[in-house]
Parts: structure tokens; C-alpha cells; sequence
């Protein structure tokens, strides 16, 4: 298939695994910040492909694992409601909440609906007018213009019964987080492309300055992964801190402009807890005050509440790059896909489900 | 732990309670329900739950015995029809023990409200197949249910076909160095019923490879074949995984040699799913003794060109199935938990 197959060719990624090896001459530790990107490095084995001096960290880019448990509790109350259809992106389903799961709920008989785009809830909302009609809008950068359009649109056209669990994220202040952190190891950042084709690569250059660290925006296949590493390692060893664009294809240094302004229209920066992290200052998109008619959390009145469950699950560490899916003590025997401590076993973009799912095999 | 710096992700709940639709979707769940629930409950010497079909002995002959039952939305899909799917699927599961299907059961649950002519077409559809395989449907049953307590029509079929002497399909049968052949492309149903529903948003048209495969089977059982699987449910990354258990062997398949067509490819990619674990209606893989490969693969390739050897039985121990990958490295095959989910971003 055009534009997939070439950027899976072996023979490619070999010539520049290859290349990489030529140029590095000393230890590095980079991070990958989506979990696409981590999916096709565990699932292509790219770890093992490239020089043992270089060490790959998972980041924090997986929209269901940094959603926050009580956030999960109240999507799962809502749904629970006999008058509401809840609508999500399929991934959500099964990410345990502080007692159950969405699956559960629809399990139960509560009318959960998988959706490929917010877009859709807009028409089961005007489909089913005598229901109260609820899209969870979670996600990074990637989803928050689809979200903006549909909530923009529901308060173009009056639509009354369809309200919107909101919690979005940003990544720029999560790299800050993990590059403040005492203990951080991240010498170098493959940033996400699919969200600098939304917010353009120039709100990563400040944070290359400022902690003189090199940002290479990547890609997802194969080819370009060992192709943004390369980038990294080439400012590396040379001393450079910038931030370049390997996934020049989809990503354009201002980004996309027309879904920005969206995003603009409809959120304001908020803080947000991130799932197994905590807060992070300025690091959420909220509704603004102009489309508050929209807030789920006020129109079902949900309170604020903490979950706090002594559990084993070392998610939050695994999410900013601290360990590794596999140091920890119940992965793949008491935590498995089947019945999961922590999201990031669950979600397919999650470091701990990419680690269980591809497991390696000596060659 | 987690403390030091403040960063944990609390306990959820670790038991399920009640059943979901990942019980059903034909990974480690589903197989969970057959070894906690089912076999313990019907424990006996004839209980078959690591092939397609039981086999009994008669007097000197032995019949082939299984049943499946048949829930697709929607009822009417590209490459075929709930119809079709009930009776080639249950002919394909009688012709993976090397059986020739001879008889079927159906049982239909319709729902309150179906129309007459949807019913009637569905019909007309297993009336065909059954030609096509070969089969008679000799007995029935009918039950209607009240609206919105079923999802249009629901079959069960079953079916008995005669195993001739001196024919042992079975994965007891699977040998290290044997080669595995598959019979042509696919995670083509799977893509087709997800691009049919009316949300789905594809404008290309894929067609399930739904069909049956009985008569390709029997002419593939002169030509050494020692194991077969039909693919359905759970695609051939989970029939692969099955075998290797039940076997006792390991596995080792090329990505590259596995033909998956362009818009099944296109459409899997949209959505973030691995076609290996895409269900399939009329595809099956083929263990085979190396010398015999040649022949077998010619039977197979005149009934699609796409059928080739994709793999090798590689070991008695280990029990996994490797796969190894178009950029070069090898990792393993697991079983999913529950369907494949539309990815987010």
C-alpha cells in the first residue's frame, strides 16, 4: 500500500539502522512521547534493531491511560443512567474505572455506543430527540479539533440533549513535567507527529532552548522512527538542541491553522489531573464559559471525588518514562489485557499492552 | 513502589462478574469461558474442544459432528448473508476433520417485527449454499421472540458429515518440519461486515470471502495434509495460537508471504487493526508433510491464486507461534482479549 509499505521496508530501516550505528559513539536515552509510536517500536521490534548504546523511554501519549479514574467513575455513572445514550471511541471501553468498566456497563444494559468520530453522537443526539445523548471527549491535540467541531456544531444548530464529558490533554507541559523532574534520563524527544499536524512544531522550541534538548517531530511506521532517532542522535553527538521536523510528509511547522482557531473557540487551557501522574499546571482543555451549556460534569451535576485504591500498578511511572512496562512486579502475571491493573495494559496505545502484545522472540 | 514520587495508578476491579462481548469474540476470554465453564460441566471422553468438530465411531465408520451458531449485523452484507454464513460455516467446520458434510440442522430465533422478505431472502441464500456444499438441511426448528430481544435473526446450524477410512485430520497429527499452507487472502469478512455498517464511513466496497471450502478439502485429503483450520473468528493469528497449544508445537509464519488485499489493508489501517487477528468465512490453513507441499498447494491455488505456504512447524516444545515481520525482526503471536477495537488517533 502507497505510502505504508515503503515506510515498512526492511531493507530501508536496516540501511539507516545501519547509518545510526556509523554515528553513535556514546550511551543515549531518547523518549518517543505517543503510544502509536511506542506500538510500532515494540511491534517492529526496533529496539533490538538499533545500536545497544541507545536506550528508547515510553512517554505519556496514550489519550486512555492519562484519562483520570474519576473521570472514568462518572463516564460510567452517566452511562448507567437509563435515560442516556453514552457515546465514546471504542478504546475507552474497556479502561477500568475505580469498580467497573463502560463494557460492564453496557453489559448491564446500559446503551453504550462505540463511535469513530464525535460527529456521530451530533446524529444519534438528533436521531433519538426524547434522549440525553453524552460524547466522552478525551484525547491530545489529535482529537480536540473533531471534539471542537462537534460541540461547536451542537451549539450551532440548538441541539438541547447532547452534553460532552470533556477531558483533553496537551503535551507540551507533560515533556516540561518530565524534563523538571529530578531523576529524568530523557536526553532527547521524538515528538508526536500526528499532533504537530494540528499544532505545528514552533510550541516545541522554546522547550528545546530552554533544557537544551533536541525534539525531533516523527512519524509512526517503521522507516521513520529509526529515521527521527537518527535526527536525535545526530544532534546528540553533535551537540545540537533543536527541534526538526522528520515527518515533514504531514506536519507543517505552523500546523493546521483552521483546527487550531477551532480548538481556540471552544477551549480555554485548564489544569488537568493526568491518570497515575496528578495535576499538571496548564496542561488541559476546558470548555469556555460560552459553551458551559455543553458540560456533562454540570448538566448530570457530578462532583468532584478522589480515587485512591492501593494497587501495585507502577502506570504512572511507566507513563513519564521512569520504568519500563516489564519492571514491574505484575505485568503479564497478575496484570494482563484480560483483567488489568492499570490502563496503559488496556488501551492499544499503551506502553504495558504494546509490551504484552508483541513479546519478543530471540533471533 | 510508587510513592517516593507520587506517582500510582489506583486497583480496579480484577473479577469479571458478568459476561461481555469479549467472551464471545474468540480470544483468551472466550477461551477462559471453555475452561472454566464448559469443559469442567461436560467433562466426557468424546468432548471435543480443541478441533472443529467431535468425531464419533459407528460400527466401523466415523461421522464428524459440530454445531456454530450465527449473529452478524448487518444481515445482508457484501460477498453474502447470515444464510450463507450459517451453512458454509458449519460445512467448513465438518470439512476441517476431513469429513464430507452430508446433513445439517437450523435453528432460527427471529425477532418480532422481521420482515418476511428479508427472512425469505436469507432462506433462499442457505438453500443455495447448501447446493453448493453439497449438504442437505434434513431438520429445523423455528422460535420468534419479542421486539428488540433479538437482532433480526439469529441461526444455529449443525451439521454430521462421514469421515472415510484412513483419514486422520487432527493437530495430534502435526509433525516439526511440516509446512503450513494458507488458502488465499485474507481478513476479508471481518473488514466487510465493518465497512457495510451504515456508520462506517467507507465508500470502497470489500467482499467477505465468505464460502464454503468443503470440496477443495476433499480433494487436498490425497495429498498428505495433516492438520486443518478453517479461520474465523479471531483471524489466523488466533487459529495459529490454537494449533500450536492443542499441538504441542511452535510455530514460525512470514508476514510477507500472507496476502491481505489492498482495501482490506487500507480499511485495517484506517482503523488500527492487525488483519492477522481479522475474522475470515472462507479461508483455512493446511499442515502439511514438506514433500506433499507441491501438490497441495496446486489443489489450493486453482481454488485461489492467493494460496500459498506462509510458515513452518518448527519444534515440538514451546507452544508459540512467531511471526517474523517485514522489517526484519521476529516477535510472538498471543491470543487478543476480546474484539479489536477502532483506534483513537
Amino acid at each position: 500500500m502507497k505510502f505504508v509499505d515503503e515506510y515498512r521496508s526492511g531493507e530501508s530501516v536496516g540501511e539507516y539502522c545501519r547509518a545510526l550505528a556509523e554515528i553513535t559513539t556514546q550511551p543515549w536515552t531518547i523518549m518517543e512521547i505517543c503510544g502509536g509510536q511506542t506500538h510500532s517500536i515494540v511491534k517492529h521490534g526496533i529496539q533490538e534493531m538499533i545500536p545497544p548504546e541507545l536506550t528508547l523511554l515510553h512517554g505519556p501519549g496514550c489519550p486512555v491511560c492519562v484519562t483520570p479514574m474519576e473521570l472514568i467513575d462518572h463516564a460510567v455513572h452517566i452511562a448507567s443512567l437509563s435515560n442516556v445514550i453514552f457515546c465514546s471511541f471504542g478504546d475507552m471501553l474497556r479502561v477500568p474505572g475505580s469498580e467497573k468498566d463502560l463494557f460492564s456497563v453496557k453489559a448491564k444494559g446500559g446503551d453504550v455506543r462505540i463511535v469513530l468520530s464525535p460527529m456521530e453522537a451530533l446524529e444519534i443526539a438528533k436521531e433519538f430527540p426524547e434522549k440525553e445523548v453524552v460524547f466522552f471527549a478525551i484525547g491530545f491535540e489529535t482529537t480536540a479539533p473533531a471534539n471542537a467541531m462537534a460541540i461547536h456544531q451542537a451549539r450551532q444548530e440548538n441541539l438541547k440533549n447532547i452534553s460532552f464529558l470533556v477531558s483533553q490533554v496537551i503535551v507540551p507541559p507533560a515533556m516540561r513535567t518530565i524534563l523538571e523532574f529530578p531523576d529524568n534520563r530523557v536526553q532527547g524527544f521524538l515528538a508526536a507527529g500526528h499532533v504537530c499536524t494540528i499544532m505545528g512544531t514552533q510550541e516545541y522550541e522554546p522547550l528545546a532552548r530552554e533544557f537544551q534538548i533536541p525534539i525531533v517531530v516523527t512519524g509512526f511506521e517503521p522507516l521513520d522512527i529509526v529515521q527521527g532517532i537518527y535526527m536525535c542522535v545526530r544532534q546528540l553527538e553533535a551537540g545540537c538542541a533543536q527541534v526538526e521536523n522528520q515527518y515533514s510528509r504531514a506536519v507543517k511547522k505552523e500546523g493546521n491553522l483552521a483546527a487550531q482557531k477551532l480548538i481556540e473557540e471552544v477551549f480555554q487551557i485548564v489544569p488537568q489531573k493526568w491518570r497515575g501522574v496528578g495535576e499538571i499546571a496548564q496542561s488541559g482543555l476546558g470548555l469556555k464559559n460560552s459553551y458551559s451549556a455543553f458540560d456533562a460534569s454540570t448538566r448530570f451535576l457530578l462532583e468532584s471525588r478522589r480515587c485512591e485504591i492501593d494497587s501495585p500498578c507502577i502506570s504512572g511511572e511507566v507513563l513519564m518514562g521512569i520504568k519500563k512496562p516489564d519492571e514491574c512486579t505484575a505485568f503479564g502475571t497478575s496484570c494482563t489485557p484480560d483483567s488489568p491493573f492499570g490502563a496503559t495494559m488496556v488501551s492499544s496505545e499503551g506502553a504495558c499492552s504494546a509490551y504484552f502484545r508483541y513479546k519478543r522472540v530471540a533471533p | 513502589m510508587t510513592e517516593e514520587n507520587g506517582f500510582s495508578c489506583p486497583l480496579p476491579f480484577h473479577e469479571n462478574a458478568v459476561v461481555t462481548l469479549a467472551h464471545g469474540g474468540g480470544g483468551s476470554l472466550t477461551h477462559q469461558l471453555i475452561e472454566k465453564i464448559f469443559r469442567p460441566a461436560f467433562d466426557n471422553p468424546d468432548l471435543e474442544t480443541e478441533h472443529d468438530s467431535a468425531i464419533i465411531e459407528v460400527g466401523a465408520g466415523k461421522l464428524a459432528f459440530t454445531t456454530d451458531s450465527y449473529v452478524v449485523q448487518p444481515l445482508i452484507f457484501p460477498g453474502g448473508d447470515i444464510g450463507s454464513l450459517a451453512v458454509n460455516g458449519t460445512v467448513n467446520d465438518l470439512a476441517m476433520s476431513g469429513a464430507r458434510p452430508l446433513y445439517l440442522s437450523a435453528g432460527f430465533i427471529l425477532e418480532e417485527g422481521l420482515a418476511m422478505e428479508t427472512l425469505w431472502s436469507v432462506v433462499q441464500s442457505m438453500k443455495q449454499s447448501a447446493l453448493s456444499a453439497g449438504v442437505k438441511i434434513i431438520t429445523g426448528d423455528t422460535k420468534v421472540v419479542d421486539k428488540g430481544k433479538g437482532d433480526g435473526i439469529f441461526i444455529n446450524t449443525s451439521g454430521i458429515g462421514v469421515i472415510e477410512q484412513g483419514v486422520a485430520i487432527h493437530p495430534s497429527q502435526i509433525q516439526s518440519g511440516d509446512e503450513i499452507l494458507l488458502s488465499g487472502d485474507i481478513a476479508r469478512h471481518g473488514m466487510a461486515i465493518l465497512s457495510a455498517r451504515k456508520d462506517s464511513g467507507f465508500q470502497n466496497q470489500i467482499e467477505s470471502d465468505c464460502a464454503s471450502v468443503a470440496g477443495e478439502v476433499l480433494s487436498l485429503l490425497d495429498a498428505g495434509v495433516r492438520c486443518l483450520r478453517d479461520l474465523t473468528r479471531g483471524g489466523l493469528a488466533t487459529a495459529l495460537i490454537e494449533i500450536s497449544g492443542s499441538a504441542g508445537v511452535s510455530i514460525e509464519i512470514n508476514e510477507s508471504e500472507i496476502p491481505v488485499q489492498e482495501n482490506v489493508k487500507g480499511a485495517c489501517e484506517i482503523l488500527g487493526f492487525d488483519p492477522l487477528y481479522v475474522a475470515n468465512e472462507g479461508r483455512f490453513v493446511a499442515f502439511v508433510n514438506p514433500k506433499d507441499t507441491a501438490q497441495a498447494l496446486s489443489i489450493m491455488k486453482k481454488a485461489s491464486a492467493d494460496a500459498r505456504k506462509i510458515g513452518r512447524v518448527t519444534e515440538p516444545a514451546g507452544k508459540r507461534v512467531t511471526l517474523k515481520t517485514r522489517a526484519g525482526s521476529s516477535r510472538m503471536l498471543n491470543m487478543l482479549s476480546g474484539e479489536q477495537l477502532p483506534r483513537i488517533c
